[in-house]
């Protein structure tokens, strides 16, 4: 695009070309999300047209529609889900991925394996079970099963991922505590967590996102008091019709947090997704 | 009546069939979180997202506002997704609903089971409430030893929906009892006058509440059955592929777009926005295709009975009913709020904040005698009442079985066996396996639940 | 299900240790165990005890709407399991669409990392823009797939296509697995495009420039200094795209249903039709066990490879 010079290199020229072309997939990638955008704010029904219309008058109407009709509910129990699970995953993987990275105990790679192995452990095998303790316990349509529930689900990678970043510590600085005689927790908290907070700030952001995101125990698990997000956008499917415009609306606004915190976090994205493995 | 206006309605009732939950009251969805603090009594009430149900959701403030201690949490979802959660939570006594919608076919297997509340005291305390007043076969069909275990919301049948204005244009007659066949022709012959049109809409949707109602209907008048009298599984006879043959090739040849994922509400679309001539289905469908705000075939429309090949009547019986889990802790509340939804009064709510023709069929006779409904409802209420009078087993179908039911088997493995049946019959609509391998599996399923019941039978 | 790996990657205890006596060694050990046991015995309770109850359920023959039904049955269900064509088909429908969207995925991600590896004007804004379909949630991204984009009549992929002669083609019934595999690609070819981004960017650029100093090729670079660099993260984002991949619920939930008929069920989806449409537990159970056996199979197997690459430079 920049490309305009009057001598213009057979080099420059397709570096030039190469970068429309970069550009053009990476719309044609975000296309999609820019269209469901778009179709959040128009009426129904210039939401269904043939062909597809780019000319509109723009409107709230859909987003104001949803929060009268009570979106909130739904995004309150999100957000407490989230919040909670990914603070009990953090204070559970801490101190686990500390033994397993600086004080290593035996058998160190067997507990990395067994943890990892959870994650690789089908949730649908294990749904039934849970469904009918949940119910037998009075569990069922309760915010906190899900909690539980996304806890386990998060705290393999959170382990992994805190080990990756407590192993980039210098001995040195740990010997240096040890030598002044703080105790453990004072190590962990004076000298550490300093040190790896912006390792769990991305931990912190995977947890976030898988747990914002969750569906299967959802769906399963809840009916109405302890309902999440995703469950307010299958009601959607419900449709006696097209209601293109009100589901863009509540698919955008659904994914508008993880979305906002991916952007601003894309560095401990890479980081997290590899569960600490890339740097 | 315009578009917008249209529009603008029918959004309402996706939002409350999304959001239900607080429509009502308010911030009922964080009551996990806050759970309480109103002091009142909180019912969670479970129900398929038809038209008519939606629109109780949204007339729910009625019931809050006389019942102020009461407060009401929907959750509505698709009719597959409905049942599936309301079966499981029923039958593990997870109790997380008060009030459950539930159909004829539960109804009496689940009272037997001693899952559901019997309603004939609550019912017989409640001044007013006339249980007699419900039709006939609907209050059999939801009853257990006499007593009621749910009391019907609304009653359906089935019959031909068809454009009686692109039918004279076209220089065609509806016989006034058609069979398959004829029906098979028309389609033909009005898809060739209207280009672009499809001649029926047929449901292809995989699960035995959807493809699997209007099939078996076609099935039973075709002479076939699921199973003869000793269990022994029947879907290889001829009849049954034969009648199946017929409905897939009708559908594939003259039926809609997408046919093999349509269910109930994508044929009310279709039909409802002038895509399809005919359609065959639940006689609910008035609530849709009379309302000139969802659809712009009202008052063009022309009924006719259900098609029928061998036998007299081929319409199903169903009812969406309401009954009370015997695991709610809110059993009384519960029932006050299925007396509202249920009562003599209600279609006079509906009638006052939505129209006559929205008012759910079927349930009661005393509707029928308001005058203002049977104004509204001339075109179809004869045709709805007259075939659910004649829909019961000896009517629809040629051959004895040893199980309740004429659209479904009043069995408990149907729903799974349904929905796996239904499952091929769909993918031998999408053109993905043939009629005959889409039966040959289907023979197998059956059998293995034909054996279970002969075993029975022997000890 | 712990693994039996080789145990040369743990450091040698401290010699201190060795001076110590043997019981504040114990206590010692102890202390380096106890952070660990809260994190270890939470993962135990929540995972493995529902794993073992299925592992109880899939012996018995029990139909959760048949009251009483309820009997030992030993190995049967199994039987039943591996008889049904349909499970089959799904496991199948599993393999396809974890190997198609990670193969499509990867490709793509490499191609569009190579993109990106360059300096250009608004790199940062498209590189933003190529992560977003991967932060949308997945039941936004199924429902708007399954209307706006592949619906027959107004969606904007049949729209697109309509210049090279699509009509209304109705991809999520006839092409049911293309469309689902279509959905996913978009969702995880920015997780793909990311690791190999990070892995080009961790090459040294003293090594290309050496090579060009040689008058390599742009293509022979890549192919003998690039690629054999970028190996261990496409192994990675293979190995790690597919145990997110193969466990796919809310696509085929919200897009198809399973549907046509059968034709796109994998197998969670089919075993939860199995356990919360049939309400046939026993059998739900028996082939959520035979899933968990075959993931621990290809499971391990990964693992041993992703730790052999990444666990050296520790």
């Amino acid at each position: 695009m920049a490309t305009v010079d009057a001598v213009v290199g057979p080099r420059r020229r397709s570096a030039g070309l190469l970068t429309v072309l970069t550009w053009i997939i990476g719309i044609v990638f975000f296309f999609p999300v820019l269209w469901m955008v778009i179709t959040a704010f128009k009426r129904e029904a210039d939401a269904y047209t043939d062909p597809p219309s780019l000319i509109f008058t723009p409107t709230l109407e859909q987003f104001r529609a949803l929060f009268d009709a009570g979106a909130w509910p739904y995004f309150l129990n999100s957000l407490f889900a989230t919040t909670v699970s990914t603070l009990l995953v953090l204070a559970l993987a801490v101190p686990a991925a500390y033994a397993l990275a600086i004080r290593p105990v035996k058998k160190t790679q067997d507990v990395l394996f067994f943890f990892i192995s959870t994650k690789m452990l089908p949730v649908v095998a294990v749904i039934v079970p849970i469904y009918v303790i949940a119910g037998r316990i009075g569990a069922l349509d309760n915010v906190w099963t899900l909690i539980v529930l996304y806890t386990a689900m998060n705290l393999p990678i959170a382990v992994w991922m805190m080990r990756s970043f407590l192993q980039e510590i210098p001995a040195e600085v740990l010997e240096a505590a040890a030598m002044d005689g703080a105790t453990l927790r004072q190590t962990l908290v004076r000298v550490l967590l300093p040190m790896v907070a912006p390792g769990l700030a991305a931990t912190a952001l995977i947890c976030v996102i898988f747990s914002w995101n969750e569906f299967f125990f959802s769906v399963n698990l809840t009916a109405s008091q302890a309902a999440t997000v995703p469950l307010f956008l299958v009601g959607f499917m419900t449709s006696e019709g097209l209601y293109w415009a009100q589901l863009s609306a509540a698919a955008t606004l659904a994914s508008l947090p993880v979305v906002i915190a991916g952007w601003v976090a894309q560095k401990q994205l890479v980081r997290g997704l590899s569960m600490g493995a890339i740097k | 009546m315009s578009a917008a206006g249209g529009l603008r309605r029918r959004r309402l009732r996706l939002l409350a069939a999304a959001g239900g939950v607080a429509l009502v009251t308010g911030c009922a969805g964080a009551g996990a979180l806050t759970s309480g603090s109103d002091g009142g009594t909180t019912i969670v009430v479970a129900v398929v997202s038809n038209p008519q149900m939606t629109d109780a959701i949204a007339l729910a403030d009625d019931f809050t506002e006389a019942h102020p201690d009461v407060d009401v949490d929907f959750v509505s979802l698709p009719e597959n997704e409905s049942r599936a959660k309301i079966t499981a939570s029923v039958a593990t006594g997870g109790g997380e609903f008060d009030v459950v919608m539930v159909s004829n076919y539960e109804t009496a297997m689940w009272a037997e089971n001693g899952w559901l509340v019997n309603l004939q005291p609550y019912a017989d305390a409640t001044d007013d409430y006339d249980t007699d007043d419900f039709i006939a076969p609907v209050r059999e069909s939801l009853s257990h030893d006499g007593d009621m275990y749910s009391v019907p919301f609304y009653g359906e049948s089935s019959f031909l929906v068809y454009r009686e204005d692109l039918f004279d244009e076209a220089g065609l007659t509806m016989p006034e009892r058609p069979t398959w066949p004829e029906v098979a022709e028309l389609a033909a012959e009005i898809e060739a006058a209207n280009p672009g049109m499809s001649g029926i809409c047929l449901r292809g949707l995989a699960g035995w509440g959807e493809n699997l109602a209007p099939l078996n209907t076609v099935i039973n008048t075709f002479g076939g059955q699921w199973f003869d009298e000793d269990w022994n599984a029947r879907l290889d006879s001829p009849e049954v592929r034969e009648a199946v043959e017929f409905y897939v090739d009708l559908v594939r040849s003259h039926g809609q777009a997408g046919a093999a994922t349509s269910g109930f509400a994508d044929c009310a679309t279709r039909y409802g926005q002038g895509q399809a001539a005919m359609w065959y289905d639940a006689t609910s469908m008035v609530n849709v295709v009379e309302s000139p705000e969802d659809s712009v075939t009202a008052g063009l429309n022309g009924y006719a009975p259900a098609p029928v090949a061998e036998t007299d009547a081929s319409g199903w019986l169903y009812t969406w009913s309401l009954g009370i889990p015997s695991s709610s802790n809110h059993a009384d509340q519960a029932w006050e709020f299925i007396a509202w939804m249920t009562d003599k009064q209600y279609p006079y709510l509906v009638a006052d904040e939505l129209g006559w023709e929205r008012v759910p069929p079927g349930s009661r006779t005393s509707t029928y005698e308001i005058p203002e409904y049977a104004e509204v409802a001339a075109a179809f209420a004869e045709p709805t009442l007259s075939s659910m009078e004649v829909a019961d087993q000896d009517h629809t179908m040629a051959a004895p079985v040893p199980y309740d039911g004429i659209q479904f088997l009043a069995i408990p493995e149907f729903q799974d066996l349904g929905t796996r049946v239904g499952q091929q019959i769909s993918a031998a609509i999408a053109g993905q396996i043939s009629v005959d391998e889409a039966l040959d599996q289907a023979q197998r399923y059956a059998e293995t639940v034909g054996e279970s019941y002969q075993e029975e039978d022997v000890s | 299900m712990s693994t039996d790996v080789a145990t040369t990657a743990v450091p040698p205890q401290p010699a201190a240790s060795a001076r110590a006596t043997v019981r504040s060694a114990r206590m010692e050990g102890w202390r380096r165990r106890a952070p660990l046991l809260p994190a270890l015995v939470f993962a135990i309770l929540v995972t493995q005890i529902p794993f073992l109850v299925t592992l109880w359920y899939s012996l018995n023959s029990w139909n959760l709407v048949r009251p009483g039904s309820e009997r030992f049955v030993g190995l049967s269900n199994y039987a039943d399991v591996f008889a049904d064509r349909v499970f089959r088909q799904a496991a199948l429908n599993t393999v396809v669409i974890t190997a198609g969207c990670v193969i499509v995925a990867m490709l793509l991600g490499i191609a569009l990392a190579l993109l990106l590896d360059r300096r250009f004007i608004g790199r940062s804004v498209v590189r933003t823009l190529i992560i977003t379909p991967f932060l949308i949630m997945p039941v936004a991204s199924a429902l708007i797939w399954g209307t706006m984009m592949f619906d027959p009549l107004f969606g904007l992929v049949n729209f697109v296509l309509t210049p090279f002669g699509g009509g209304e083609y109705d991809w999520t019934s006839s092409a049911p697995l293309v469309s689902v595999i279509i959905a996913l690609v978009w969702q995880w070819t920015p997780f793909m495009t990311l690791l190999v981004l990070a892995g080009l960017q961790s090459q040294g650029r003293d090594v290309l420039e050496a090579a060009q100093v040689d008058g390599a090729g742009a293509g022979r670079t890549f192919r003998s200094i690039t690629l054999p660099h970028l190996r261990r993260y496409i192994e990675l984002g293979v190995l790690l795209g597919a145990i997110y991949v193969v466990n796919t619920f809310d696509q085929i939930y919200i897009m198809t249903q399973g549907g046509p008929g059968t034709a796109s069920s994998n197998l969670p989806f089919y075993i939860y039709q199995r356990a919360f449409l049939g309400f046939d537990v026993g059998q739900a159970a028996a082939m959520g066990v035979v899933v968990v056996i075959g993931t621990i199979v290809v499971a391990t197997l990964a693992l041993r490879l992703l730790f052999r690459s990444f666990a050296q430079e520790d």
